[in-house]
């Protein structure tokens, strides 16, 4: 066990300073997670019932955003400003970007579901005598949103995967913290790559794991 | 922006490009391999390999490739596995793409129904034959476009490559970035050289679904 550097957890703070890494990248991704809902299910349903004008934009940005990785998103926010002087902390380009990624992938979503969904559930509604504001409420956002729940859940688990990026603008998440720690104890603990990053392997894991699960989980559930 | 620092750039993009497009394209022909062979074994029921088969579906889909890479590159060594940034670069992204292949194509498997089954049985038809003829094509139609936006998402994550010292077109523009302040150049350019490696795979992937869903029996 030694050998292999999972002793180099429990020195001083390290296993602490691990999990301040994991939990900047979980509070980065927490934000633009809300963030991206709220906008993402307005300028879905804008996708949809909007300007023709602003449906065309919409849809070149939400191609633009699916198509390039989220690295380069992140290099264009945060050295792609600093050219023009506008100097973002690499946390704060890292919320907006994943933000605007996250808000783009969310308005697809919302598209989608609310596309698939049956005309003939509104005219049913409307043929009970309901309203159409209680046809909304009844029907059709209640599909809708069992729909979107568990995509939303896996847009969840990509933007915690995606947090690993961070590193690559200089964020102090839990790889930059690794390998602070590996290069601190090189004398002392050669081999300590090994245990280190496969802890951070397993930390991330844990992150994720359980809202796949329960993503898949509703989505069987709700299956319509 | 200016055109002649575009050109004079142009060269080493492109030279990046070929490594980036060319280690995403040999990792999803490598993934689609593992694909196939996870998903029969799910498919199939083996006992004992299907638990490790699906253990490393839920690792590959679960964790992200950078820290799969750092652990390959840093960490595997470390016990003796010792693989250069190219190999590591392309085991790393096949094992990630593998598993959402997997998952693809065991979808595409479980969408064909029993009946087809039990029919190639009553024509005679032993096990492979049936999975040969009956099951995988139709199969394949139904995972295609899955499959192809798991090879759009691998070329994508090839971006994250440069994190084990490859030069690939991240490694390419933060050097131009970091050495010459040709900010707006470089970032030019890897959009550009990104949109051209990933648009022909989204119309490839938008004409392969027209072809194969043609003549497409009711469902």
């Amino acid at each position: 066990m030694a050998k292999w550097g999972f002793d180099l957890l429990f020195q001083g703070q390290n296993l602490s300073r691990l999990l301040e890494g994991l939990t900047l990248a979980l509070y980065i991704s927490a934000i633009a997670v809300v963030l991206s809902l709220v906008l993402g299910i307005i300028l879905g349903i804008a996708q949809v019932k909007g300007h023709p004008l602003i449906r065309t934009i919409m849809r070149g940005y939400v191609h633009f955003i699916q198509i390039m990785p989220q690295l380069v998103l992140l290099f264009i926010a945060y050295f792609g400003l600093r050219a023009f002087a506008i100097n973002l902390s690499p946390e704060m380009a890292s919320i907006i970007v994943f933000t605007m990624w996250g808000t783009g992938e969310m308005s697809d979503l919302v598209r989608g579901a609310i596309v698939s969904m049956d005309h003939h559930q509104y005219e049913s509604g409307l043929a009970l005598g309901m309203s159409s504001r209680q046809v909304y409420i009844h029907v059709v956002i209640p599909q809708i949103a069992k729909r979107l729940i568990p995509l939303s859940m896996n847009l969840i688990t990509r933007m915690i995967k995606t947090t690993s990026l961070l590193l690559m603008i200089g964020v102090v998440d839990i790889i930059k913290v690794s390998q602070q720690i590996i290069e601190t104890n090189r004398l002392a603990s050669p081999n300590g790559a090994f245990g280190i990053y496969l802890v951070v392997f397993m930390l991330y894991f844990i992150s994720c794991y359980p809202i796949s699960i329960l993503a898949r989980y509703l989505e069987k559930k709700w299956r319509i | 922006m200016r055109v002649d620092v575009i050109l004079e750039y142009l060269p080493l993009y492109l030279k990046a490009a070929l490594l980036s497009a060319g280690i995403g394209l040999s990792s999803i022909v490598l993934a689609i391999l593992i694909g196939m062979i996870a998903s029969m074994i799910l498919y199939y029921r083996i006992p004992f390999l299907k638990r490790i088969i699906s253990f490393y579906v839920e690792v590959s889909r679960n964790t992200p490739l950078m820290i799969q890479l750092f652990f390959i590159y840093y960490g595997l060594p470390k016990i003796g596995i010792a693989t250069s940034p190219l190999v590591c670069g392309i085991v790393g992204l096949s094992f990630l793409g593998g598993g959402y292949m997997c998952e693809s194509i065991r979808g595409g498997l479980e969408s064909i129904s029993e009946s087809q089954v039990e029919s190639a049985m009553a024509l005679g038809m032993n096990k492979k034959q049936t999975m040969r003829y009956v099951i995988l094509p139709q199969a394949l139609r139904a995972s295609l476009s899955g499959l192809v936006a798991n090879m759009i998402f691998m070329l994508k994550e090839t971006s994250v490559l440069s994190a084990v010292s490859l030069m690939d077109l991240m490694f390419t523009a933060k050097d131009l970035i970091g050495l010459y302040y040709k900010t707006t150049e470089a970032l030019f350019l890897l959009v550009v050289f990104y949109l051209l490696i990933l648009t022909p795979v989204i119309l490839l992937g938008h004409l392969a679904e027209r072809r194969l869903t043609y003549g497409k029996m009711g469902v």
